[in-house]
């Protein structure tokens, strides 16, 4: 049939462009952050290993905070969107794809826009704070924006989505024959639920929080529109350090680092959890 | 059927996948070849290395005049500025139609300025590399990055001689410029005053002192900016010191001094320009702000919001129109810095923009012909002599070194 | 050959009063929260800006905005930019990861743990990084950043997402139907068009839909690389410092509007290509 040559040629360009623009620009990070100098004089490749501990010391506390603010907006998703996809791929019947869809509809419109509007909401007299206050229910002074709630808040917001997705597959894809056999062996619904469903559905729980997680640790929009000071989170240190200073070699040490935490973090995560890839349930 | 994670650990095959091996021989090869390639790809890149700025610009002791000389003017302009920077009528923009009638130069205007940072980011690679940037005219606020495009001789210097209207009509805004005392480069568009605004409802009594932004009794609602030059020119001028001869040891006094306003949670953020959505909504009592965001907060429905220039001083920076290296078109741009330093046209300009007018002459015109008041007698766009005089400028950095003593101290205030 | 059923004729899990109020209630909850925002923006849309910038002050409705809506010429340009981008890396990709997607779905080859590694590191790298890297990049080749740019690093992330995408649905297909068209005598490739792409067809287009939207939003990664051309979020994350129009609030409500309806086509569909899934031999 078809011959052995075929998948090779058939995902070589793929490959091609990745491997070009995606690989080779790791790799050239690689390379930027063993270098030394600075604009004027330009930058040479000396092995400076050394900036690793360096950049590593001086910016641990946004680099731990990501991990905290990413950790905890993914946990609130998870809890927030199991119950919602469970909803959608069990009982919404024929209407499910409308209710993915109505679900996915707010992220149509450009994230810029949402977070402005989020800045709008949460202001100190806006629609949440300012109802509040008025009941009586937190005192004057309370704020929301410029804290971690707020940026949490941001953070959480938008992996919505991204968290129903997966699991959304993953539990479509249960047999319902299985569910149905539990029943018949006197399994309650909760015990349906808890011991067929849920472990079932874990691949695409643990899709969903590799997608989020990694997004949100490496996030840095909703830290500055949001945030306040002391909620810097290490996507911000990176952009200020590439764009602003110029100081590429502690850019690139940055992101290196980061993306390699989260690849650590993935195949801890991947080797403990399950050896499928993380593919299928995305 | 998966076993839920309760009976993983007494599981058997489990523990042997736990606990074997998990690479193969080959997966192990197949790395080290990959990390191998990986390496080599690198050194391979980094034999190039990073080129620096050094020699980019042009030879010292070019005669510009003789090259001034034989330019001719192309009939072709491109400006790149910040948005909203300029008059403008329903998409189009009265005061470069007027320019392109009456010298037959066709503009194109760019606003993909965002903030100087980031444009220096983009342009600086093209002009290391000798090449256009692709514009003629370009607004860079004073700050570390005019001061490397004029220190790496990437601006051409500016014929005064085509501009009779800068000689006539410019005033002390545009011509007394502590980073261009010469005014080799810089031909003034707007400049700005940093200084105090603060809310009237949320605050009683006069503000005319900077204490307010480090009084403890407004924690959590004093904004403060995120620009280093700002936050760091702030502090010098709390403490009394002249920032334009202040020293390493001021700046650290000045650091220490807002290391401590920020651990008293005094401040909410560090904004670069949301601090007017922040201070509209309420969010903020009192915050270091610029003159035309004031200005403009109070046409749009916020007359409560009240700009002043403390005792201590302000700061006056400029936005100002250079002529990169390698602009196509260098007479077109004198024409365009000559068009609007005609009264008539920065009148038009400037009732439009609102910020700090350099052309002192365009006030009774705005107030006469265009019959508006509110921007003609504002302090806000023609400051008096007064005001002026306790406006000061950010200490100048004028080498790697200083700017990143400078920048060291007051990054980590901004980003912690 | 025990039946999987399309959950749609599925036998229900007992329904029960968590499921039936509870659950149900939180879960409209939810989407109403996630369409706040949107809401609010569209509110705004027809509010009267005295100085042509949007504020959040209400100053009487206007539907004025909507004429007007192309009057602000670089927000203009920076939405065809983005459309421009958008549309082209989109077909681009589609049309790169297809074949890889089938290759991965069907056949097990040796290059495959490789390129399933560098998707899935495409998939996880923070954006960041992608976007800084590729800066890095363009700047040691003396590439000049602009629309083409913002053009190949769009297709590199998109690229994945397709791959991801596309091999799902191609793995959810039942080989035997074009084993059996080559039976009755069809030529590997006629089968191939004939048969699999209408089926995979809804994959595909989702795949578009998909990366067509992760284009138009993306702000980090085009941030790096965008050089001074500017697509939609990033004039609008420029113009947020002095002020946005409001064009900007009723592009996003247009867009948002028109996204219903690609959605809602996109669904019909979806539902065809349900229906050539199902066939049983």
């Amino acid at each position: 049939m078809k011959s052995r040559v075929t998948p090779y040629l058939q995902s070589a360009p793929a490959m091609l462009w990745l491997g070009l623009f995606f690989i080779v620009p790791l790799v050239a990070i690689v390379s930027i952050s063993l270098m030394t100098g600075n604009p004027i004089d330009g930058y040479t490749l000396t092995w400076n290993f050394s900036i690793f501990p360096e950049v590593l010391d001086q910016y641990s506390p946004q680099l731990g905070r990501s991990f905290l603010y990413g950790g905890i907006s993914t946990l609130l998703a998870l809890v927030a969107m199991y119950p919602v996809a469970y909803w959608i791929a069990f009982h919404g019947g024929r209407w499910k794809s409308l209710f993915l869809f109505l679900l996915l509809l707010p992220f149509l419109v450009s994230f810029i826009i949402r977070i402005l509007t989020w800045q709008f909401i949460l202001s100190d007299e806006g629609l949440v704070l300012g109802t509040l206050k008025s009941l009586g229910l937190i005192g004057d002074d309370a704020h929301i924006l410029s804290t971690p709630t707020a940026v949490i808040t941001g953070l959480t917001y938008d992996a919505l989505p991204w968290m129903a997705l997966p699991i959304y597959v993953a539990l479509e894809k249960i047999d319902r024959d299985l569910v149905e056999a539990a029943g018949d062996l006197y399994a309650s619904g909760y015990q349906q639920f808890r011991r067929v469903i849920l472990p079932l559905s874990a691949p695409g729980v643990y899709a969903g929080i590799l997608l989020v997680g990694i997004t949100n640790i490496g996030d840095y929009l909703s830290a500055q529109i949001l945030g306040g000071p002391n909620t810097t989170m290490i996507g911000n240190i990176i952009q200020t350090q590439y764009v602003q200073n110029g100081d590429y070699p502690v850019a690139s040490a940055l992101s290196l680092m980061l993306m390699l935490a989260l690849l650590v973090c993935v195949f801890v995560y991947a080797r403990v959890f399950g050896t499928r890839t993380i593919q299928e349930y995305s | 059927m998966r076993e839920t994670a309760k009976d993983l650990r007494n599981d058997p095959a489990w523990i042997r996948g736990m606990t074997q091996p998990r690479l193969s021989r080959r997966q192990v090869l197949k790395g080290a070849a990959g990390a191998f390639a990986g390496l080599g790809l690198a050194q391979f890149i980094a034999a190039c290395g990073l080129p620096g700025t050094k020699d980019t610009g042009w030879e010292e002791g070019f005669d510009w005049n003789a090259w001034w000389k034989e330019q001719k003017q192309h009939d072709e302009l491109n400006i790149a500025s910040w948005p909203l920077y300029i008059d403008t009528e329903n998409g189009r923009h009265p005061s470069l139609e007027r320019f392109s009638k009456k010298t037959g130069i066709d503009v194109k205007y760019s606003p993909v300025i965002q903030d100087n940072a980031s444009f220096f980011s983009q342009i600086s690679p093209v002009l290391q590399n000798g090449q256009s940037i692709g514009y003629d005219v370009i607004v860079m606020s004073n700050g570390w990055q005019l001061t490397q495009l004029m220190q790496n001789r990437w601006l051409i210097p500016l014929d005064h001689s085509r501009l009779p209207n800068f000689r006539k009509y410019a005033g002390t805004v545009a011509t007394d410029l502590g980073y261009d005392p010469d005014l080799t480069y810089c031909a003034v568009w707007q400049a700005g005053a940093t200084a105090i605004a603060y809310d009237e409802r949320q605050i009683d009594g006069p503000v005319d002192s900077l204490e307010i932004l480090f009084d403890p009794k407004y924690k959590g609602k004093v904004g403060m900016l995120s620009d280093p030059d700002e936050l760091g020119t702030v502090g010098l001028l709390a403490l009394g010191i002249e920032p334009e001869t202040s020293t390493y040891s001021d700046w650290k006094k000045s650091a220490e001094l807002l290391t401590r306003q920020r651990d008293q949670g005094i401040v909410r953020q560090y904004y670069d320009n949301g601090y007017i959505k922040a201070l509209q909504d309420g969010d903020l009592a009192v915050t270091q702000a610029y003159s035309g965001d004031i200005f403009q907060a109070n046409n749009a429905g916020y007359p409560h919001l009240k700009f002043v220039i403390p005792k201590e001083g302000g700061v006056l920076w400029r936005d100002n129109s250079v002529i990169p290296y390698h602009a196509a078109n260098p007479v077109d741009a004198l024409e365009w810095i000559n068009f609007y330093y005609d009264p008539e046209i920065q009148a038009i300009i400037e009732d439009w923009v609102n910020y700090i007018s350099p052309v002192p002459a365009a006030k009774p015109i705005i107030a006469n012909q265009l019959d508006d008041p509110a921007v003609a007698d504002s302090p806000l766009i023609f400051p008096s002599e007064e005001e002026l005089a306790r406006l000061k400028e950010y200490p100048m950095t004028e080498t790697l070194e200083t700017h990143e003593e400078w920048v060291g101290l007051f990054d980590p205030i901004i980003q912690s | 050959m025990a039946g999987r059923g399309t959950p749609d004729t599925a036998r229900p899990v007992r329904a029960r009063p968590w499921t039936r109020f509870v659950l149900p209630t939180y879960v409209f909850a939810v989407m109403a929260y996630t369409l706040v925002p949107i809401a609010v923006m569209i509110v705004y849309t027809f509010n009267k800006a005295p100085n042509q910038r949007l504020t959040f002050s209400w100053h009487g409705f206007t539907t004025e905005w909507y004429s007007k809506l192309f009057q602000v010429q670089d927000l203009t340009q920076a939405l065809f930019h983005s459309l421009e981008v958008a549309v082209i890396s989109s077909i681009i990709a589609t049309a790169l990861g297809t074949p890889a997607a089938m290759a991965l779905a069907r056949r097990k080859f040796r290059g495959r743990g490789l390129i399933d590694l560098v998707v899935v590191t495409n998939l996880t790298a923070p954006t960041v990084v992608v976007g800084a890297s590729l800066l890095g990049f363009f700047i040691a080749l003396s590439v000049p950043r602009g629309l083409l740019t913002i053009l190949i690093a769009h297709v590199a992330f998109n690229v994945a997402i397709v791959i991801i995408v596309v091999q799902a649905r191609v793995s959810g297909l039942d080989e035997s139907l074009e084993e059996a068209a080559a039976d009755l005598g069809a030529p590997p490739w006629v089968a191939f068009w004939k048969v699999t792409m209408p089926l995979i067809l809804p994959g595909i287009f989702s795949a578009f839909l998909l990366s067509f939207a992760l284009s138009i939003d993306d702000y980090i990664i085009t941030s790096f690389v965008a050089g001074q051309t500017l697509t939609f979020p990033l004039w609008v994350a420029g113009a947020v410092k002095v002020g946005i129009p409001p064009q900007v609030f009723v592009m996003g409500t247009l867009i948002f509007v028109s996204g219903v309806l690609i959605a809602l086509a996109s669904l019909v569909l979806q539902r065809w290509g349900d229906h050539g899934d199902t066939v049983r031999t």
